[in-house]
């Protein structure tokens, strides 16, 4: 067995990773394969001449999971070891900060990284969130089976979508340990402690878990704990930054983070307040492909094409329903599952040329200005906050909202006028984290972009969100920008999209789809925030403008009277006094 | 090794200070004049303002019967502010150092000056024309009670013009305080030197005329072929435009033995204007000097447009710069405008398109000048262009 899936190495060119083929989950995969390829071969035979269509036959077998994993890695985050300890983390808080709020409980969310052994190249990655816990017939589920979640198949603001992150991060770490993925889970007070070990079926993809009682002082929660290869590092892109980022936007969240050397670091909670729960809604006609049409048809439980119209989409009344099969020539009695493609064409083609009324905006929670700023002064240090959150909007049939929030300026750069009307510089304070956001005055603002409140640390440059800032002329706001580029500042512009259906412009969460809607909302929500902005740079420009000014003065005024004193022979006295009166004379004179 | 730091000894104040002259009490007086007002205002929490007379050509008039440009009435007042709180304390500075110059009976260059300012630390200037304009001001500024530069003692680093003839120059030694006599005959191949101050000096001739003559060249041709002694007259070289101390010292000499002025040029609107009407009139920038600095007894010898056609001089084409300064001359200058025969002049060189150098006469042999033109020239005088 040459050729079987996951054979290769993750990483080919890493000579310490380690071989797959020791995973009892691939021993399983060979037998399946061989008689797939069987199979393949005897229906194709009627088909053509003997030995050539036995040969393709050998070639034609079901693609396993791990195999499309292993050869679509990128897609799913996986793509560099940097990368990948990374998104195990992200996709592993991202599920634990979903099921808290779903619960309604306040998040707290320990993250732990620490090497194997003297590793620098195997890390154990643990997250331990105080959810609700996971009741044991659904932990290998959720853990071991890519595609498998409550995400994918309802139209819900949430943080993961396609319930692909956490089992994916599990399948990288077993094939590139070989161990499995451990859970502990206690879902209730007074539920037994359960401990899983879980292997992944990658030919199947099926969860192969074994379970233990365990004791767990905790009244409920879940632990994931994965051992992958990985490199840590600090700075840009790192574990750090991302949480770091996710304090941000998370204000209600308590994260406690242990690093490979023990270091600690906690993000202490800002607010208590919990996101606004939000409603589950139904696909609105006009957010739904052709595919997903075809899909929704098959697997609908109503008789009639009108009722499958009315009871599987959100706003679509008798009416209009009646509207959509007159125009694509359907009966509206006629039973959805057995509709031709043909037909769900003409209905796709019908809905289009149908007006519909807006989804509901209610099963949007935007984070809302004040949290914006509680989050934004929390993590990063500035003189000037501001927010500014769109009422949400429609795209193609999905709702969504745009937010804004800018942190301006560096204290200890800053001038401020005392209520005396001197002007002072203002002291720097020391950052708390180690993580600076900010840049300085002479850099590029830093961006930082979030959807569904989850930050999105890689491909900055494809996405909406920074060709929306990039667009915006940030010179009406006082700063400098070069063509084509970000703005030059002390500044991080924050920018959260909220959506029932964010859509990225691959699996890998990272960059959000340029579609016009979003785009004009973008530039609506940056260009009331810049103009707030504004007003704010502008006063800061004058303040500094007046400092230079009034040190000018008090620059050259003793020179002045040094003059007159040679000239007049004045005494130290009436030299003091003249330049006590002058230095008034001349402040007084300035106005603000 | 490691370098040694330079330190400079405290320098000796000089305590044996002859008397003040007249000037020199009117200019510290109107220092202290200036300073006093300046700390009144400020004692009284008021913002101090000096007036300035307006230095441009705008507040310039020509007079014919004055004989030279006269300021107008025009007051620039700057007020201590913001903007203009170095330049305050500087010009006081300046007005300083004046005043310490007086007292040790000393003198400061322009580019001296420039250089001691060097130790004011922020109230430095940072280039020369910035404390020649300080200067100027202050020039300016006292200007009304009859203040120069030098009475500030302040001087010039341009050369002065060369002297040669019938004229003995009595100037004073400056340690034993004795009369110099510089006789300007006794120079043989060199020649005496104005100095850069010209007040002090004191004049004897029984010449009867000053020739005041552009080029060097020309000057050395006539200086050394004694041309002085047989037309009974003094040769002064300016070699361009004509310094203020070059300025002042014919002005002096002209006046004081009532001698005629003649100025010898090439034929271009730059000779014209720059060279005979500064040296005539003043100039347009320092029109609050031009009562000291001008020569308005001065008449213009040649070379003249009627000359390149008289003499058939060689000559060549105006350039561009050329036609747009007599252009400009006709247009704005409010001395070639008062005068009929240089309006008439300019046209006549505008429509021909040339223009002549003095050494252009030496065509006609290189003693041609001496021999012939000059004598010619100076028969009938009252023809020269005013």
């Amino acid at each position: 067995m040459n050729s079987g899936p996951g054979q290769q190495t993750l990483f080919d060119n890493d000579q310490n990773t380690m071989a797959p083929e020791k995973t009892p989950a691939d021993k399983k995969a060979a037998p399946d394969q061989k008689a797939a390829a069987k199979d393949g071969g005897g229906k194709d035979k009627s088909g053509g001449g003997g030995s050539a269509a036995e040969q393709m036959a050998k070639k034609q077998r079901e693609i396993s999971v791990s195999e499309f994993f292993t050869k679509n890695r990128h897609l799913l985050g996986f793509d560099s070891p940097r990368k990948a300890l990374l998104t195990a983390v992200k996709e592993a808080v991202d599920n634990s900060l979903d099921a808290c709020e779903e619960a309604r409980i306040l998040p707290e969310i320990k993250v732990k990284i620490a090497r194997i052994g003297q590793s620098d190249k195997q890390f154990t990655m643990t997250v331990e969130d105080n959810g609700p816990g996971i009741v044991a017939n659904q932990v290998g589920n959720v853990f071991g089976r890519l595609l498998y979640g409550s995400k994918f198949h309802r139209l819900r603001q949430s943080r993961g979508q396609q319930g692909i992150g956490i089992s994916a991060a599990g399948m990288y770490g077993l094939l590139t340990t070989g161990n499995p993925v451990r859970v502990r889970t206690k879902p209730g007070k007074r539920a037994q402690p359960l401990f899983f070990e879980i292997t992944i079926d990658t030919a199947k993809n099926r969860p192969d878990a074994v379970q233990k009682s365990i004791e767990w002082e905790k009244d409920h929660g879940t632990e994931v704990s994965i051992d992958l290869e990985g490199e840590y590092r600090r700075g840009q892109k790192s574990v750090e930054e991302f949480l770091k980022l996710m304090a941000v936007a998370n204000p209600h969240v308590y994260l406690h983070y242990t690093d490979p050397d023990g270091n600690v670091t906690e993000y202490q909670r800002a607010t208590k307040e919990l996101p606004q729960e939000v409603e589950e809604i139904k696909p609105h006609p006009h957010g739904v492909e052709l595919g997903v049409l075809l899909k929704m048809v098959n697997e609908s439980e109503n008789r009639t094409t009108s009722a499958f119209l009315q009871e599987d989409f959100s706003r679509v009344g008798p009416t209009v329903a009646k509207e959509i099969c007159a125009k694509a020539g359907i009966k509206p009695e006629a039973n959805p599952r057995r509709l031709e493609t043909s037909d769900v064409a003409k209905i796709k083609a019908a809905i289009d040329a149908t007006k519909i009324m807006a989804p509901p905006l209610s099963c949007i929670a935007p984070i809302g200005e004040d949290v914006i700023i509680t989050g934004l002064k929390k993590e990063v240090e500035a003189d000037f906050y501001v927010a500014t959150s769109r009422k949400p909007v429609v795209y193609r049939g999905h709702p969504f909202a745009i937010e804004v929030g800018i942190a301006y300026g560096k204290p200890g750069d800053t001038l401020q006028m005392t209520d005396s009307g001197k002007i002072v510089e203002v002291a720097a304070k020391k950052p708390e984290n180690a993580e600076v956001l900010m840049g300085a005055a002479d850099e590029p603002v830093r961006l930082i972009r979030f959807a569904n409140r989850v930050p999105l640390v890689f491909q900055q440059s494809a996405c909406a969100i920074s060709k929306a800032v990039i667009d915006t002329n940030w010179k009406n706001y006082g700063l400098q920008q070069p063509r084509g580029a970000l703005p030059i500042g002390p500044m991080v512009i924050f920018v959260h999209f909220a959506s029932v259906w964010v859509p990225f412009t691959s699996e890998a969460k990272e960059a959000i789809a340029s579609y016009d809607e979003i785009m004009e909302e973008l530039r609506l929500a940056l260009m009331d925030a810049g103009r707030k902005l504004g007003s704010h740079v502008r006063k800061g420009k004058k303040l500094a403008n007046e400092f230079k000014k009034r040190n000018y003065i008090e620059v050259y005024i003793p020179h002045l009277v040094v003059a007159l004193k040679d000239i007049l022979k004045l005494d130290d006295k009436q030299v003091e006094r003249a330049q006590g009166k002058l230095t008034n004379v001349l402040e007084k004179s300035r106005k603000l | 090794m490691a370098a040694k730091k330079f330190t400079p000894k405290e320098q000796p104040k000089k305590k044996d200070r002859g008397p003040l002259s007249d000037l020199d009490k009117v200019t510290l007086r109107e220092i202290r004049n200036c300073a006093v007002h300046v700390h009144g205002k400020i004692e009284a929490e008021d913002k101090p303002e000096l007036k300035f007379p307006d230095r441009s050509l705008k507040n310039a008039r020509y007079d014919k019967k004055d004989g030279y440009f006269v300021m107008g009435r025009s007051r620039v007042e700057r007020t201590l502010s913001v903007n203009t709180v170095k330049s305050f304390a500087q010009t006081l500075k300046m007005m300083s150092l004046s005043k310490q110059l007086i007292d040790e009976d000393d003198f400061a260059t322009k580019r001296e000056a420039y250089y001691v300012s060097k130790n004011w630390e922020e109230a430095k200037f940072d280039e020369q024309p910035e404390s020649d304009a300080a200067m100027d001001d202050i020039e300016a500024l006292f200007s009304l009670e009859g203040v120069m530069r030098e009475h500030l003692r302040f001087k010039a680093d341009e050369h002065g013009g060369k002297v040669a003839g019938q004229l003995i120059v009595l100037d004073r030694d400056r340690d034993s305080g004795r009369t110099l006599r510089i006789d300007c005959t006794g120079f043989g191949s060199g020649s005496y030197s104005i100095p850069t101050s010209v007040e002090q000096l004191g004049f004897e001739t029984k010449a009867k005329f000053i020739l005041v003559i552009e080029t060097i060249g020309m000057f050395e041709r006539l200086s050394q072929h004694n041309y002085w002694k047989t037309a009974g007259c003094i040769l002064i070289g300016t070699a361009g435009v004509p310094t203020r101390s070059t300025r002042r010292f014919v002005r002096k000499l002209a006046d004081a033995h009532k001698l005629p002025v003649y100025a010898f040029n090439d034929c271009d609107p730059y000779a014209f204007s720059n060279i005979y009407r500064t040296l005539k009139v003043g100039s347009g920038n320092a029109v609050h000097l031009n009562q000291f600095f001008c020569v308005p007894q001065a008449r213009f010898l040649g070379v003249s447009p009627q000359d390149i056609v008289d003499y058939e001089l060689p000559t060549h084409g105006l350039k561009d710069v050329d036609i747009k300064r007599a252009q400009d001359m006709l247009k704005n200058d409010p001395f070639f405008q008062a005068h009929k025969e240089w309006q008439r002049a300019i046209e006549m060189m505008l429509k021909s398109g040339q223009r002549a150098e003095q050494q252009a006469l030496a065509k006609h042999g290189l003693n041609f000048v001496i021999e012939e033109y000059l004598p010619q020239k100076l028969k009938e005088a009252n023809k020269f262009l005013p």
